[in-house]
């Protein structure tokens, strides 16, 4: 190697270093300023303590919000996951022209401003008379989390062999036999990682829950930003680290059923 | 051969795409397609006013320059910093890969609300980086970081980072490792190797990544209302604000359509850029 090229691949892993620390830094910090006793932040701080972990408990709303969030989540990734399941089949087996489209359309709502359909959905609910905030909410989260399980499972159903289901059935298989016993282990760990990644996704959603949320109905970003806004103490940090925690627990998960550089596949 | 006869001639199997297309149809093309077409309705019929009203305002044209300036730049640096990660990640192997996999995964599936949250502590003017730039000699006293644009670009780029690397780093895995080491065989300086081999091999990725991070800037909301406050405005967080707290939607609506337009023009012009690049190979 000359003196030149050691300098430049110096420099691709001092910045691929300075990448690492950069991303980690608001999850250290965020945790770090949660066991912190000073209600201003200090690094480090003056004092550990847990007084913001126990504050949660006395949050007003703060459980509601979490609850609807996991409720919404978890059904809109349901649908998303029977939805985009069947077009996935639909689409490897159903030579559908112009599939390629349909697959760009499918996956459009995860480019275009979350904002831009949080907005037409709700002139057009409104335009139909649909008022209920906690309806409103899972139609537009399906929209948002249904573009996570296709790409994901798409891409897994392509790379399967369907021949390999007509090979179980002359074993001996029956048909619901075979897809149960070839399909379900190769596709599950798409579900899984597309599912996971669907449920965070709607979790976290703001841009387009805050259209449909009323007083009663919050989702938890929302009563989240409206704290951080009003007060932003270290109670905020104690929540996010709970998050943060889920986070790395659904990594955990995802990288024992698929490998984590698998879940990396763009 | 009409449409009757053409679905009647698809296999059976084709039939489940329809759910999820009718799904997607019906509560987020039509809602689209209707909040298009209201924008351009007034109260008597057909009119343009709304748009000729707000583009005369100078106003708009300051927030359209925030949001384009804000999103290039956060795609600069989003390129600057994910481009080198991603050849180190494609290179990385064992503990390394895993640290790196790590930190751009992990993020990816923590909320943005607890990251620009975050954002307000490390840039607050005793926070983390005006610490290490006082410890760096190279400012006497920490500088004003939180709601000015330069500590909104960096926020920003860190939540959109990994949307950078990964493209990149996918096509990078694509790539057949021999490609640089035959140039190399052949006496291609490392220079020329990168310019005439890696760098047009990823274009792709990098097509990818740049119009990922450029349409979610671009389209950010809860980042600037925490980094930078309201005395700054994108066409994102004027759209929030107009139906949120001023009630005027017909500017929001008139603003969320012209935040469409672009994020359409992005997708469309990467699209066929990428098809353009890839198809060099």
């Amino acid at each position: 190697m000359t003196a030149f090229e050691r300098l430049v691949t110096g420099l691709v892993y001092a910045i691929a270093a300075f990448a690492v620390l950069f991303m980690v830094t608001p999850l250290i910090v965020t945790v770090a300023a949660s066991f912190g006793s000073a209600s201003v932040f200090t690094l480090p701080p003056p004092e550990w303590s847990l007084r913001w972990y126990e504050r949660l408990g006395s949050l007003r709303g703060l459980l509601p919000a979490l609850v609807t969030s996991v409720q919404i989540a978890t059904l809109s990734t349901a649908i998303s996951l029977v939805l985009g399941t069947m077009c996935a089949i639909g689409l490897t087996r159903g030579r559908v022209p112009g599939s390629e489209a349909i697959i760009s359309f499918l996956i459009s709502p995860l480019m275009l401003p979350g904002l831009v359909i949080g907005i037409a959905l709700l002139q057009f609910f409104r335009e139909f008379g649909l008022r209920d905030a906690w309806v409103s909410l899972l139609l537009a989260h399906v929209v948002i989390t249904l573009p996570y399980v296709a790409r994901t499972v798409i891409g897994a159903l392509s790379l399967f062999d369907f021949t390999l289901i007509d090979a179980a059935r002359t074993l001996g298989c029956s048909y619901v036999g075979a897809v149960r016993k070839v399909l379900i282990p190769v596709l599950g760990p798409a579900f899984m990682t597309s599912g996971m990644f669907a449920f965070l996704a709607s979790m976290d959603n703001y841009p387009v829950s805050i259209f449909f949320s009323d007083a009663w109905t919050k989702t938890l970003p929302i009563q989240m930003l409206q704290y951080v806004e009003e007060r932003p103490d270290p109670t905020i940090a104690a929540i996010s680290t709970g998050l943060i925690l889920l986070a790395t627990l659904a990594m955990i998960v995802g990288d024992r059923l698929v490998g984590i550089r698998r879940m990396a596949q763009f | 051969m009409n449409i009757a006869t053409r679905l009647r001639s698809l296999p059976p199997a084709a039939a489940l795409t329809a759910p999820a297309l009718a799904y997607l149809s019906l509560f987020y093309l039509v809602p689209l397609v209707w909040l298009f077409t209201r924008s351009f309705m007034g109260p008597v019929g057909p009119t343009i006013q709304p748009y000729i009203d707000l583009l005369s305002d100078p106003f708009t044209w300051q927030v359209i320059g925030n949001t384009l300036r804000v999103g290039a730049l956060v795609t600069l640096v989003a390129f600057v910093i994910g481009y080198p990660a991603a050849i180190a990640l494609s290179k990385a192997r064992g503990i390394w890969q895993i640290v790196l996999l790590t930190s751009i995964i992990l993020p990816l599936s923590v909320g943005v609300v607890v990251k620009a949250f975050a954002w307000q502590i490390v840039l607050a003017r005793n926070g983390l980086v005006g610490q290490i730039l006082v410890a760096t000699g190279l400012f006497e006293q920490a500088p004003q970081l939180l709601f000015t644009e330069a500590g909104l670009v960096l926020g920003a780029a860190n939540v959109f980072l990994p949307f950078m690397i990964l493209p990149i780093y996918s096509v990078l895995g694509l790539m057949d490792p021999r490609l640089p080491e035959a140039a190399a065989t052949l006496g291609a300086s490392p220079l020329y190797r990168f310019i005439k081999v890696t760098l047009p091999l990823t274009l792709p990725g990098i097509v990818a990544g740049a119009a990922f991070v450029f349409s979610m800037s671009i389209s950010m909301y809860v980042i600037p209302s925490l980094l930078i406050g309201d005395r700054f405005q994108t066409l994102a967080t004027l759209t929030g604000r107009s139906f949120l707290f001023m009630r005027n939607e017909q500017v929001g609506s008139t603003t969320a359509v012209l935040l469409l337009a672009i994020s359409v023009a992005i997708i469309l012009s990467a699209s066929s850029l990428a098809r353009r690049v890839g198809g060099v190979r």
